[in-house]
């Protein structure tokens, strides 16, 4: 098989394993659901002072887009590449003739596609539910956003497997990361809520600046791309690629 | 040699102070089983994953189908199939797409349905691996190392932590790869395993081969004493010779002259589990 076609083979089986497990669906799929669902409930009918006032329900449906695009790359990967290296499967990779960018080019797309279906997902919902409009004359901005935070956050969950050194460390060790900077982001409360000391503290991290970005192409009002925040998450994710290459590692670490 | 798989002359590798592998000379020639044999950190993993390509080597020579691993390629990998010492398989895929998985990363691989039941899974072809027991994964690690058609296979300790009639069923497969021509490099520590699998031994005891040869002749097992033992009159006897034949026609001759009744009479040359706990245990002076 060529290249592109064995990336091809291996994103098949990686999707094949995805929607087959559980918990992975759980977390990436039914979690953000969840989350929308609870958030638009009880904070429904108030309005959050940003950008002269926006609907709570419309504010969550970039926020909580955001988080499950971090969830299906960053969180998933670095979750699932820890099992597998402890498994002592990606050891067993290493001995076939399959080339390293291939297996990690099947994995990445894997997530990627996950991530563009939470898109559709979460903008339905919010449609459905909460009646947010689908802003579809921005829609190439929206997904050009995704993509670059989508390619970072990728990334940044493979150079994490390096600092994690067990099968069990890994649940505790990407929730310790992402969960505080998801509240001190403004993803899960609200902008206007938070001290502006919090907000300096989370600008220093991707997170915050690809919600930015994603409320930005969202919303529109200002420009349909947000160039300053995305170049701190792509300089994030050219850093997390680098961490990557130099500490990725294919053999188990716990045994 | 001509048709050597295997050659290897002066390996060595250190860990910091510790040096794992001392000096090592190997040579596999095609189509024959070859056992590395010795006690747990002897040095048999490092020396197997230096010749698979995991890992370099401090100094000495090494090439594996003509190609020296530490520099192998994408043609060479398709060549040799690798079972490791422990991997799980992925739980989510099913025996039969596990295999389709890994035929997908060569150029030429197996038929699936031969390979499968080529180490006896056909019935489980539609079974997710996680619902397979210790014996069957290992069949499964076995027929995916395959699915390539490798010329070269390796084992690393295959049933290693099996129950025995896990290690028969094991034991039944690789046995019958012999007659696929493949050539098989098989570490483990047990005695029997070498025996009953191996057409030639290595023994490695502290990052050294110590003694090699057929599981028959290992060790000058040819030359050790035969142990005859008896029972006279309730009392156990036995002695050590080097000529069982002569001795036994004495002692037998001298029985039926006496009319003595010799119990139990059995005549014991040492077996390889004796031969390797001699090797194996003795300190380095």
């Amino acid at each position: 098989m060529s290249g592109l076609a064995l990336v091809g083979h291996q994103f098949r089986y990686d999707q094949k394993v995805f929607w087959r497990n559980p918990a992975a669906v759980f977390f990436t799929v039914g979690f953000p659901v969840i989350l929308l669902l609870i958030f638009g409930t009880v904070f429904g009918d108030q309005t959050v002072d940003v950008r002269g006032g926006v609907e709570t329900t419309t504010y969550y449906v970039p926020a909580i887009i955001t988080l499950s695009i971090i969830s299906a790359t960053m969180q998933s990967l670095a979750m699932s590449l820890v099992i597998a290296r402890e498994d002592g499967r990606l050891k067993r990779g290493r001995g076939t003739p399959l080339p390293a960018w291939v297996f990690i080019a099947g994995r990445v797309g894997n997530s990627i596609v996950v991530a563009l279906l939470m898109l559709a997902l979460i903008m339905a919902l919010g449609r459905i539910a909460y009646g947010v409009a689908i802003p579809w004359s921005r829609l190439p901005s929206i997904l050009f956003v995704l993509v670059i935070g989508a390619a970072a956050f990728c990334c940044l969950g493979v150079a994490l497997t390096a600092a994690i050194p067990s099968e069990d460390a890994a649940a505790p060790i990407v929730n310790a990361l992402l969960l505080p900077l998801y509240f001190l982001s403004g993803v899960f409360i609200p902008d206007d809520q938070l001290p502006a000391g919090v907000i300096h503290f989370a600008d220093v991290f991707p997170i915050r600046h690809f919600f930015e970005a994603l409320f930005d192409a969202y919303l529109g009002g200002g420009s349909a791309v947000s160039w300053d925040n995305l170049a701190v998450v792509a300089i994030w994710g050219v850093a997390g690629l680098l961490a990557a290459i130099r500490w990725f590692r294919w053999t188990p670490r716990a045994r | 040699m001509a048709d050597s798989v295997i050659s290897v002359r002066g390996l060595r590798k250190s860990y910091g102070e510790l040096e794992a592998v001392a000096g090592i000379d190997l040579e596999v020639t095609a189509g024959e089983v070859f056992a590395f044999l010795g006690p747990n950190g002897a040095g048999k993993t490092t020396t197997v994953e230096i010749l698979e390509g995991y890992i370099g080597r401090d100094g000495g020579e090494v090439a594996v189908l003509g190609i020296d691993p530490s520099s192998a390629d994408r043609s060479w990998r398709e060549r040799i199939g690798i079972v490791l010492q422990t991997c799980r398989l992925d739980p989510y895929l099913t025996v039969r797409e596990s295999l389709e998985l890994y035929a997908g990363y060569y150029r030429v691989p197996r038929s699936v349905e031969e390979t499968l039941t080529l180490v006896g899974l056909e019935d489980k072809a539609g079974d997710r691996t996680g619902s397979l027991s210790g014996g069957q994964q290992r069949r499964l690690d076995v027929g995916i190392a395959l699915i390539g058609d490798p010329e070269l296979l390796f084992l690393d300790e295959p049933t290693t932590g099996f129950d025995p009639s896990a290690r028969r069923q094991a034991w039944e497969t690789i046995a019958g790869l012999r007659d696929l021509g493949k050539t098989i490099f098989l570490t483990t520590h047990y005695m029997d395993e070498a025996q009953r699998l191996a057409d030639r031994v290595a023994i490695i005891s502290r990052g050294q081969v110590v003694a090699r040869g057929t599981p028959e002749d290992l060790g000058g097992r040819e030359d050790r004493p035969t142990t005859i033992s008896y029972r006279l009159n309730g009392e156990e006897r036995s002695l050590q010779t080097t000529d069982p034949v002569e001795a036994l026609h004495e002692l037998t001759g001298h029985a039926l002259a006496e009319g003595l009744e010799l119990e139990g009479l059995e005549a014991r040359r040492p077996d390889l589990e004796d031969v390797y706990l001699s090797l194996t245990s003795e300190e380095p002076g």
